[in-house]
Parts: structure tokens; sequence; C-alpha cells
């Protein structure tokens, strides 16, 4: 057979969300790859120009319909430092424990996503077994169950509500429970399930370092960086923890890399509630930002998110650019499907977890 | 590329000061930031000197700001080894004329940054390996994120 | 002709059925008074005659299969979609009695679609594909017999022709790839040809030990054979577990289901068809593997055999649904493997396994018969 191109996307099983990757084939083998994105974009920089730095957190929150609470956080981290507010210390607990609820339900939303790709639906299910649990948190701390709108420029929206650190820590203590006993037997310890991860998708420690991707995915290529440890923001330099790295580079990696971090995340929840102080969760900010620019940058469950803000003196900003971390890592698909077979672009873009909202803007 | 001792953000302003005593317009340094105002003659000097010798692994953001008069293009390039971020604008990019540098050969991470600044705003990356319309469609007339492009309403 | 039905078998009695409906239809002509000079008498000498009364014998048998067939297939449908419920910690299908009449409602809501034919196709050939498939399917199901007296046909060497007539699937599959004219389907009808003439191989060399130790080819023979004996499945112990994995991969499911992968190849060589068409082949995929939980449980678990206060045919189903239990079970626990992993399973391990399975039967027969 002739090397031929095929189209997968943008209305196909294995792409979550808008987005074509077009592979060129030999037989089975992938010789060539080509990410086009462009499907899902809004003009999300520039609608954000019009608006009132308020009106911009609940447009946040929809840039990735996995991890809201993430992205409005970076974007109003961003507007502080610009406006130059501090953050009271309850509130920035407060961050810390939502942003981690947030990573463990992306991080189960990725697993679903990947069980689904791998031709399981029950890891599917289980997956969204579990990461109903935190929706349902979150719900009962936001009255929302996707988009939230719980982040405010200086500090958040509501306190914590009744029990809330009960029912947190029962729902990490369940989710431990069982990423260590049925996770760990259904993904693990299942020989086809390691065939198909194991030595696909190899990304090396240099390429993964120069080709911008960050997050799970780089530190499953062995490079030991997270901000959350390294650029520490909100609470996160007083709190101990581990970051997960595996050397290999490969899908399983990627997927070890993403359970480990789940475990972790758990432990800085449980840890985040034993440090919490009682005190105001928010204070008031200025309308107007000064003249000048900031940055802020955050470990979003899929990498580093960066928003570069530059104000003007108006109640709305002059420019917003947002850095999506799939962004950088869709442009690095081809290093890592190219030698391999078509099978493996399914298990290999999703062990990547691609999030449309957040690469199109 | 790798370097044993590490660096602090003082010593690497220090270093970049050095370097290139004229085409730094300004330099500030805050705690893990670095934050450098540049002249485009010197940029790809510039990042090659941070790459090569300064430890610099990773470009978090390329952006292209429309300041009305001119254009500006901002990096946010860090270093895992040292922990810090640079961010380096190129300031007085002309309307006429709007041409910089590109990073992208050094850094592949800064490719699609590049080719969705051009996508928005039309500035041309020298030496890039592929500047094509990157979000838009490909027969777009326009670039939508220079403020004299009005997002309200339908233009042709 | 008094009122006497011939209950030795399935056939003998929609016989004895038919002869007797046309005979009363013979007296209702002479009772109105068609005789010998009347305009309408070659119409009652055609409906009495002895060729069209096998004639309607064979459409009921054919009419029954196809119900059954069908009915079997749903209900294996229904089967897994509970089974799979409760792996995965859900009820699984809820409408009707346990959520049995589910499938009849997706059955007609397939019926009702409208009929979508790719323009660039090849019409013929994409439409012939479905029946193509649809035949093997249910030329097996003719095959394979159910009791002792339950059958459509007894053929001598019903095994051979039944593996003759599995080996047809691939070149339907490739019909019905290549004529759809898309890239995934051709893909997948490649994948799937060459999945399904791998596994034949390991599948054959098992049912030759089968046949080594019962000495036949015919089905009911083997099953007396071990009603006699014992049962296969404990000495060819390994050409079990061989005979069912091929077999899974044979049926196109979970691990092996590659000509279909959904992930990457949206519905492999299925893609292009829908409506009823699509509705088609999915019976008959599930009619395969019920074809193959079948013969795994005549060939190793001694088919209709078992006490007799139990009907033998309900012995049959009820261990073919043992082993369909399995083929959940394992769809459930694993992940698709990729197409030269799959190729390399079956080289490397169903074939040797299957060699000495057959050596194992060889040495059995040749040193100790009747050692049990």
């Amino acid at each position: 057979m002739t090397e031929m191109w095929v189209n997968m996307g943008p209305q196909h099983p294995f792409n979550h969300g808008l987005w074509n990757l077009r592979v060129k084939l030999d037989g089975e083998k992938v010789t060539d790859a080509e990410p086009v994105i462009g499907y899902l974009h809004r003009g999300w920089e520039k609608m954000v120009e019009s608006r009132d730095y308020q009106q911009i957190i609940p447009m946040s929150d929809r840039l990735c319909y996995c991890s809201a609470l993430t992205w409005s956080h970076v974007y109003v981290s961003a507007v502080e430092n610009l406006m130059e507010v501090e953050v009271p210390e309850r509130a920035q607990w407060i961050r810390v424990i939502t942003i981690e609820i947030q990573r463990l339900a992306s991080h189960l939303m990725w697993l679903a996503a990947v069980g689904t790709d791998l031709g399981s639906y029950t890891i599917f299910l289980y997956a969204m077994r579990e990461r109903e649990l935190f929706l349902d948190l979150l719900t009962n701390l936001t009255g929302a169950r996707m988009t939230y709108n719980y982040m405010r420029i200086g500090g958040v929206r509501n306190d914590l509500p009744e029990n809330f650190e009960r029912d947190t820590l029962r729902a990490c203590d369940l989710l431990e429970k069982r990423i260590k006993g049925e996770y760990y037997q259904l993904m693990d310890q299942n020989t086809p399930f390691r065939m198909r991860t194991i030595d696909t998708g190899v990304l090396s420690k240099e390429d993964a370092m120069n080709l911008g991707v960050t997050g799970p995915n780089m530190r499953g290529s062995g490079v030991d960086f997270d901000l959350r440890r390294d650029d520490p923001y909100e609470k996160y330099d007083e709190i101990d923890f581990e970051v997960c790295v595996e050397k290999e580079g490969d899908s399983f990696a990627r997927y070890r890399v993403r359970m480990r971090e789940m475990l972790v995340s758990c432990d800085i929840i449980r840890d985040a509630f034993k440090k919490i102080k009682e005190g105001p969760v928010r204070v008031k900010t200025p309308r107007n930002a000064p003249v000048g620019t900031a940055f802020a940058h955050v470990e979003d469950p899929r990498g580093e998110s960066l928003m570069y803000v530059m104000g003007d003196g108006t109640n709305h900003p002059y420019r917003l650019k947002v850095r999506s971390p799939i962004f950088v890592t869709v442009s690095a698909a081809p290093k890592m499907c190219i030698g391999y077979k078509m099978a493996d672009i399914p298990a290999i873009m999703g062990t990547v977890d691609m999030c449309v909202g957040e690469t199109d803007r | 590329m790798t370097e044993n001792t590490k660096m602090n953000e003082e010593q690497i302003a220090e270093a970049i000061n050095n370097a290139f005593p004229d085409g730094i317009t300004s330099i500030q340094v805050a705690p893990r930031r670095v934050f450098l105002t540049i002249s485009k003659d010197i940029l790809l000097k510039l990042c090659t000197t941070l790459k090569n010798e300064l430890g610099f692994e990773h470009v978090s953001c390329v952006c292209g700001v429309d300041m009305k008069t001119h254009f500006q293009t901002v990096y946010h390039i860090s270093s895992y080894s040292n922990k810090v971020v640079t961010e380096i604008v190129v300031d007085n990019i002309s309307k006429d004329k709007p041409e910089v540098d590109s990073i992208a050969p050094l850094w592949g991470g800064a490719n699609w940054h590049e080719r969705e600044t051009y996508d928005m705003y039309g500035i041309i990356f020298i030496g890039h390996p592929r500047l094509e319309r990157l979000l838009m469609a490909e027969d777009f007339k326009f670039f939508p994120l220079r403020k004299d492009f009005d997002g309200g309403r339908r233009v042709a | 002709m008094e009122l006497h039905f011939d209950y030795s078998g399935l056939y003998e009695f929609l016989y004895s059925v038919s002869s007797w409906l046309l005979w009363l239809v013979g007296r209702a002509f002479e009772f109105i008074g068609v005789d010998s000079d009347n305009f309408f008498y070659p119409v009652r000498q055609f409906l009495t005659d002895q060729q069209f009364v096998y004639f309607v014998a064979l459409i009921l048998v054919a009419l029954i299969y196809l119900v059954a067939g069908l009915l079997f297939g749903i209900q294996f449908i229904w089967m897994e979609r509970k089974f799979l419920g409760r792996f995965m910690d859900r009820r699984g299908t809820q409408v009707g009695f346990l959520g049995f009449f589910q499938n009849f409602a997706d059955a007609f809501k397939v019926l009702l679609k409208a009929v979508i034919i790719p323009k660039d196709s090849d019409k013929r050939v994409y439409q012939f594909a479905i029946f193509g498939i649809l035949a093997v399917s249910f030329m097996l199901l003719g095959l394979v017999p159910w009791d002792n007296n339950f059958y459509a046909v007894n053929v001598p060497l019903a095994l051979l022709l039944g593996l003759a007539v599995f080996s047809l699937a691939p070149f339907t599959l490739i019909l019905a790839g290549w004529s759809s004219n898309n890239k995934y389907t051709v893909i997948g009808g490649m994948r799937g040809a060459a999945q399904l003439i791998a596994y034949e191989i390991p599948i054959l060399l098992v049912v030759v030990s089968a046949v080594v130790m019962t000495g036949t080819l015919n089905f009911a023979e083997m099953v007396a054979w071990q009603q006699n004996n014992v049962l296969l499945f404990i000495p060819l112990f390994i050409g079990a577990i061989t005979f069912f994995i091929a077999g899974v991969a044979e049926s196109e499911r979970i691990p092996f289901d590659l000509p279909e992968a959904e992930s990457e190849l949206v519905e492999g060589w299925q893609t292009e068809y829908g409506s009823l068409g699509w509705g088609l082949i999915m019976a008959a995929d599930y009619l395969r593997a019920y074809i193959v939980c079948v013969l795994f449980s005549i060939i190793f678990l001694g088919g209709w055999a078992g006490p007799d206060f139990i009907p033998g045919s309900v012995w049959l189903l009820t261990k073919a649904a043992i082993v369909f239990f399995f083929m959940v079970w394992l769809r459930a626990a694993t992940v698709r493997i990729r197409t030269d992993q799959l190729l390399k399973f079956c080289w490397n391990r169903l074939l040797p396994l299957a060699v000495i399975n057959l050596a194992i039967a060889v040495l059995i027969r040749v040193y100790s018969v009747g050692w049990w």
C-alpha cells in the first residue's frame, strides 16, 4: 500500500474536543504527523479587552471545562500581581485546597478519557464515579458543577461551607484506597494495558524541555520541575510534598506520574486542612488597574499555564495573553507520534491529556 | 547548557548586563524574576546566551502587544535549573516593518507561539521554520488582535 | 390422514406440520368443489404436491432459525449489557423486566433510521457485504445442533463445514471495507482479514485435536463420545483455553476488536454502515460470539449432555451463556491491544499451545485410550 494521509479529526472518537491530527500512514505505521488546531477559536484574548476585570473571571473558567478553577486562579493571580493586592491567608489556603480538588477532578477526567481511548469502558466509568465525588464537593462549595466563578481578585467568593473538611477528607481517603487497590489492579497490573502504554510515544528529556512540554507530561520524561515547589505561589511553600518524576518518557510514565500526583494532591489537601487558620477570605480591590504589566504562572493539571496582563489605567485589560500548556504540547505531537503505529496514537495523545478549550482559546 | 553552579536572579542580571552593555534599555530584578527591556537587534544574541550559558531551557510564552504606535513582543523564558523566569520585552517594533528575529530555532517551544503571534498581529519572525496562520483560517485577511481591528463588526 | 407429528427432529417435525397443513388445504379445496375438471385444479395439485411440502418445511426451518438466531443475538447483547453494568459498578439496562426490552427498543430504533449509502461507494458490493456477513453467521447457526433432535441439518462432516463457513468471514470484511471507499474502513477491513485468518489456525488445530480424541466430525457423535467417556475440557485443557482466546478474536471482541477499534478507526470496517444494515451487522457479530460459545460448549463441555430433568437444549444454552460470561469478563477487565501485538500473540503463544495440545491429544489416543 502506498502512503496515505488520514485525517484523525476534527470529528473523531479519539480527540477530545475539536482538533485534527493529520497522519501519514505507511500501512499502519505513522511516518508523518501534523496537528491542526483552531476549530474552537473563540477570540478569547480579543473578547477580554472589552470586559471589566471582574467580568473576565467567569470567562476564564470557560477556558478549560476540566479544570476551571485553575484557570480563573491564574487569571486572578496575574491581576493581583498587577494591582499589587495582598490576598488574605485564609483565602490562600482555600485556594490551595480547591485547586488541588480541581486537580484531582481533572486528572480523573483524564483517566476516564485514557480508558475510552484504550477501549476499556470500565476505567472510564470507575474514574467518572470518583470524579463525581470531587465535583460534588466543589458544587457544595461554589454552587456550580463545572464552571465555578469562585476565585475573586483579592481572595475567594465565599468561605468553606459546614462539614466541607470532613467530606473532603473522606473523599480523599476513598480515592486513595481506590487508586492503591482497584486502579492498581485494573491498570498497573493489567498486561494489555502495559503492552499498549509501555514504550509508546517516547519523549526524551531534551525534547520535552526544548519543545516546551510542561507539567505531568514533562515530569514523565524525567524533568524534575514543579512550579508549586520551584516557584511557589499561594501557600505551597509551607507544604512539603513530593514531586512525581518518572524517567521513561513513554505513555506509561505519563500515566504513572498522574496517578502518583493524585495521591500527592490528597496529601496536600490533608496538610492544608491542618494548617488553615480563621480569617477573612477576601479584600477590597481597586476597580481600575494601574498602568504596567504583570504575569503569573501556575502548575495547571496539564502543565504550566501563564497569563500576562497589561493594564492601562482603565477597568479593562489592555492586553491579556494566555499561555496554554496543551497548546505547546500539541505542537510536540509529531515528535511523539512518528515512528509508532496508528493504533498507538490514541494511547499517546490520550495520556497527554488534551483540552481543546484552552488550546484554541 | 547545564551548569553545576546554580545562579540566582542577581547573578543572572549581572551576567546579562555585562554581556550586553548596549541594547538593554532597562533591567529589574525581583525574587526569581528578571525583567528586561531590550531593542530588537540583540534579541537573538541574548537568547543564545541565555540558552547556552545561563541555563534557560524553556520558553514559557511569546506574546505580541499592539502599543498603537508600535508593536512589542514579550518573551517569558524560564530556567528549570536556576528556577528563574526572565521577561524580555522587545520594544519599538515599527508598524511599517514589523519584523523581529525568531527564537524558534533555539527553542522548539516557541514555534507555535510565534506562529500565533504572526497570526494575530502580523509580526514577521525572521528565521521561523514555518510562519503560517495557525488559529485563524488560511484565507483570513486581517490580524485580529491589532487594536485597529474592530472585533464588534464584521468587516468585508 | 390422521394427525400424527414426527418428534424425532426439528426438520421431521416441521415436515409433518407442513404436510398436515397442506393436507388441510387440499381438503378445503375439495370441500369447495375444486375437482379434476375445475379451472383451479392445478393450483390444488401444486399446493398439495410433495415438493411443495418440502419447500414449506424448509421455509419454516429457516424462519425458526432466523427468529431464534436474532433472539439469541439480542439475548446475548442483553447479557453483555447486564454483566458489563455489574462489572462497571452500575445497573445496566433498565427497560422492562430486568432491562430485557431495551434491546428491542434499540432494534426498532435502528430499524426506523434512514438508510444512507455513501455516494462514492461501490453500492452493490457495499450492500452485498451485509448479507455476506449475515449469511456466514446464519449458516453457522443452522449447522450447530441444540439437541439430539433439535437441528436444522445433520451432515456427517458438520464440524469441517462449519469451520469452512467461518473462514468466509474475512472476505466479507474486506468487501465491506473496500466498497465503503473510506480510509478507516479499508484499514479496518485489512486488519479484520489478517486477524481472522491468523486466528483460524489455532482454532483448526484445537478442533483437530478434539477430532483425534473423539474420532468423529459430527457434533452429535462428539457429544455422545463425551457422554460415554469424559468431557474433553479435562484432557484438552490447554486446547480449551486456546480455543476460547482464539474464539474471542474470531468474534472481534475486546481485547481483540481491532477491526472496529473505535478510538483509532472510528468504527473500523463498519464505519459507513448505518440504519438497518449496521443493525444486522451488529446482530451477526453477536451471533458469531454466540456460535463460538456454543461450539466451545459442544466440543469441550459436552454440549447438551447433562442430567435428564432439564432438557438438553437448555443445558447447551446454559453452558454457552457461562462461556459468554467469561468473554464479557475479559472485555470488562482488559484494554484493546495493537495489531502487531495481536498477530505476535497468535503466532508466538497460541500456535505453540495449539500444537502442544494436539500432541497431547495424539499421545492420549495412542497410548492410553480408556484410562478413565
